[in-house]
């Protein structure tokens, strides 16, 4: 059987780059959590936060060294296995990723070690500045990343010339018009990932009686910070880009829209059964004229659809996996927004400590943000295809011609069993340390 | 000086401070399997704790600026050497995540794992480093249309061999001075006498790889003896040399490590110099060689990316040395450790 590299270096993209996509969320909520935290142990002198930051601080180290670990393999794999890529746009492209490291990784990992060792051996005003840098890096971090691939998204800033993307106007390139949108929608939804973390945390916590005190209190900060963000992922961030989508990349909201034949007044399809070759929606569920009206706040506005589109010469995207990932990440944003709305509620009634079946329903929902991330990025990249850059290249022109598939086969399956691995160790490890609980308070271990 | 040569220095610094900083804790990370019990280990990993994971991002800084200052370099030797790269991704993938594992359970079985994947994950880099920078040297089967296939095997040859143990050697040495520096008693005496059996080993696999370049790699030679500059750093790299086994007899150890420092800088340097203005000389024919020149970005984007390097690079230098001020002395073993 002849080894497809292309089909191959695909696969180890997607296995590679999700599994990574776990951490940074998880990293950069509970950063900005933990900002929260320390000020509060820090100016108000309340032992209880002190105890939360220390523990919640070594869940970040947890995920940050994960996520390190799986992050140097994005820095390089562009050259290894999409060289034809790298060659093409490098010139425009690499400048992000290179920004990305002189103005966020360092700062993220010099300040991460400050953070997590120098507790006691700086000033606690320096210490709280240590989280501070770090959730700021990482949110740079994340800023660069999206830029990066926002241009992949909606090119701007350049011209092909001599077979390869040359930058011609900086800012244009690096401020696409995809930017700002999936910046912030990607923002909002890492701190909800941290929310979640926390408040699922916290209440097993209060569940098995642990430092109940401590949990108590960051369950009521995590629940509160969850709401606000749940609801931003929705509005404005989640509306504004896909807003910004139909206007940019029609192909990927008509597929993720399930949008067959356009046309003023196009439906909203609520549920319906995608199919791919040919593009079709079957069982459909939908609500005239309100995907015209929420995409240009006008009914009677024109929307293209994938046949529209295909008659044009641009060829669809998979229907199945874009319309499938949207629609399930927009039901579990509404279920984020219901689930910390309902725990608010609970603080308001002063009955959240009480009700357990809410407090265990909150351990289960820990990983279903990361869910919704994975979803937002199958859409933003399945959504693209078959292009790698939209409408200047294509994905097939874009991997290396010089690796052969065998030895694509072998890093793949050595990827594959070291992130399972490392997956069920974080979760071990992650257990463990939960179990563990905060410490004691730094009085009573002196007692005992 | 132009732009491209600007940016050809400016990866070298990037190289440089990868080699000097991360070369010390992938040093600590080999001799941490050589630790006579559980006490020196975890010695040797609060050493370097807050710090390893910042000279780590020297290596994704010096990736990043490839991609964007040198895309036909960066694609073209990083698929080239697809399966060492990968080997490479491995390896520091375990050796990242040991150190956090490592405490989490109290097993001893538990914790010898995490040390060996640490070792390891330490060992096979630091060679794999050399190895690449001996194909580097040797230079590459560069065809006329840039392509370049090598097979995994082909990279294993004898000079690259040389000099990827050559480099490991280096980095023990380097990583001994460094926590000699950083302890006291016996374990101190330890690392002294590493330090200095790592540097008799080394001072003999240079003077070896020195001559197998003059057969292997010849064309490195080529009007370098005619560079001021390649004879400051000889003076600097043999001085430093002669000067890092007197202070470790002295027992002065910051000293003997700043020795060591500017050994593996001057080192790094005059492979430099003897490339330029090449990154990667093809042994089919050197018309076909990447250089600085024919596989670069556009100037607009050497420009702007110099600007970012000038506007960042100091500041990262700046709070790395204020983070290392905070952490030096000698190691002290606390709860928050590993």
């Amino acid at each position: 059987m002849e080894l497809d590299p292309l089909l191959l270096s695909r696969l180890q993209f997607a296995l590679t780059i999700g599994f990574h996509f776990l951490f940074p969320p998880l990293t950069i909520g509970l950063a900005w959590l933990l900002v929260i935290v320390e000020w509060l142990g820090w100016r108000r002198g309340d032992e209880d936060y002190v105890r939360a930051g220390v523990f919640f601080g070594k869940v970040l180290g947890l995920t940050f060294a994960v996520g390190v670990a799986t992050g140097v393999v994005m820095e390089f794999q562009f050259g290894t296995n999409w060289a034809e890529y790298s060659k093409f746009v490098g010139d425009v492209f690499g400048a992000p990723l290179a920004a990305e490291a002189v103005f966020a990784f360092f700062l993220e990992s010099t300040f991460l070690g400050l953070y997590l060792f120098g507790r006691g051996r700086v000033s606690k005003a320096a210490h709280w500045f240590s989280i501070l840098i770090v959730a700021l890096g990482a949110t740079l971090s994340a800023f660069w990343i999206i830029v990066a691939n926002s241009w992949q998204q909606t090119p701007a800033g350049y011209v092909v010339r001599g077979g390869r993307a040359e930058l011609t106007d900086f800012w244009a390139a690096m401020f696409n018009s995809s930017t700002p949108h999936r910046f912030f929608h990607t923002m909002v939804a890492c701190l909800v990932a941290g929310a979640f973390l926390v408040i699922g945390v916290s209440a097993y916590l209060i569940l098995k009686n642990k430092a109940a005190e401590v949990a108590r209190k960051t369950l009521k900060i995590g629940l509160v910070f969850g709401l606000v963000f749940s609801v931003m992922t929705l509005f404005p961030t989640g509306h504004h880009h896909a807003k910004q989508v139909a206007e940019d990349q029609p192909e990927k909201f008509a597929a993720m829209e399930g949008l067959i034949h356009g046309g003023t007044r196009a439906p909203m399809v609520v549920i319906g059964k995608p199919s791919d070759e040919p593009p079709r929606m079957e069982y459909v569920v939908e609500i005239p004229g309100l995907l015209s009206w929420m995409a240009f706040g006008n009914i009677d506005a024109p929307i293209e659809g994938v046949k529209d589109l295909n008659e044009d010469g641009w060829p669809t995207p998979p229907m199945v996996p874009t319309f499938v990932s949207f629609h399930s990440m927009v039901a579990l944003g509404l279920l984020f927004i219901a689930l910390t709305g309902l725990g608010v509620l609970l603080i308001i009634r002063g009955k959240l400590s009480q009700s357990r079946w809410y407090l265990k329903l909150l351990v289960w929902s820990i990983p279903l943000p990361l869910v919704a991330c994975e979803l937002g990025w199958i859409v933003a990249e399945v959504g693209r295809q078959p292009w790698v850059v939209y409408r200047v290249l294509k994905t097939a022109d874009a991997f290396s011609t010089n690796v052969r598939g065998a030895e694509i086969l072998f890093s793949l399956v050595g990827f594959g069993l070291i992130y399972l691995a490392l997956g069920a160790l974080y979760v071990f490890v992650l257990v463990r340390k939960v179990n563990h609980g905060p410490e004691p308070p730094a009085a009573e271990e002196a007692r005992s | 000086m132009d732009l491209n040569t600007a940016w050809f220095l400016l990866i070298g610094v990037l190289l440089t401070g990868y080699a000097v900083l991360d070369g010390f804790d992938l040093g600590v990370g080999v001799l941490h399997l050589f630790a006579r019990d559980e006490y020196q280990r975890r010695i040797h990993l609060a050493a370097i704790g807050p710090v390893w994971d910042g000279n780590e991002v020297w290596l994704l800084t010096a990736g990043g600026a490839m991609f964007a200052a040198f895309p036909v370099v960066y694609a073209t030797v990083f698929s080239g050497f697809y399966l060492a790269f990968m080997l490479l991704l491995f390896a520091l993938i375990f050796r990242a995540v040991s150190l956090e594992f490592r405490g989490q359970v109290d097993s001893p079985a538990w914790r010898r794992f995490w040390d060996w994947a640490f070792g390891l994950g330490s060992l096979v880099p630091a060679i794999l480093f050399g190895v690449a920078v001996g194909n580097v040297l040797r230079g590459l089967p560069i065809e006329a249309d840039g392509s370049l296939d090598v097979s995994f095997v082909a990279l294993l040859n004898p000079y690259s061999l040389l000099i990827g143990v050559l480099t490991l050697v280096m980095f023990v040495m380097h990583g001994a001075a460094f926590l000699a520096a950083r302890t006291e008693g016996d374990l101190q005496q330890q690392m002294s006498r590493w330090t200095t059996g790592a540097w008799v080993v080394f001072v003999v696999l240079y003077l070896a790889a020195t001559s197998a370049t003059f057969f292997a790699a010849p064309h490195l030679l080529d009007g370098v003896p005619a560079n001021p500059a390649c004879w400051l750093l000889l003076v600097l790299l043999l001085g430093s040399m002669v000067y890092l086994p007197i202070n470790v007899r002295a027992g002065r150890f910051v000293r003997a490590f700043l020795a060591s420092c500017v050994t593996i800088a001057s080192l790094v340097g005059l492979m430099g110099l003897s490339l330029y203005p090449r990154m990667v000389p093809s042994s089919i024919d050197p018309a076909n060689s990447l250089t600085i020149y024919n596989a670069s970005s556009t100037p607009r984007t050497l420009t702007v990316m110099l600007v970012i390097a000038l506007v960042g690079m100091p500041l990262v230098i700046a709070y790395t040395a204020y983070v290392y001020a905070v952490f030096m002395g000698k190691v002290v073993l606390t709860q928050e450790g590993y």
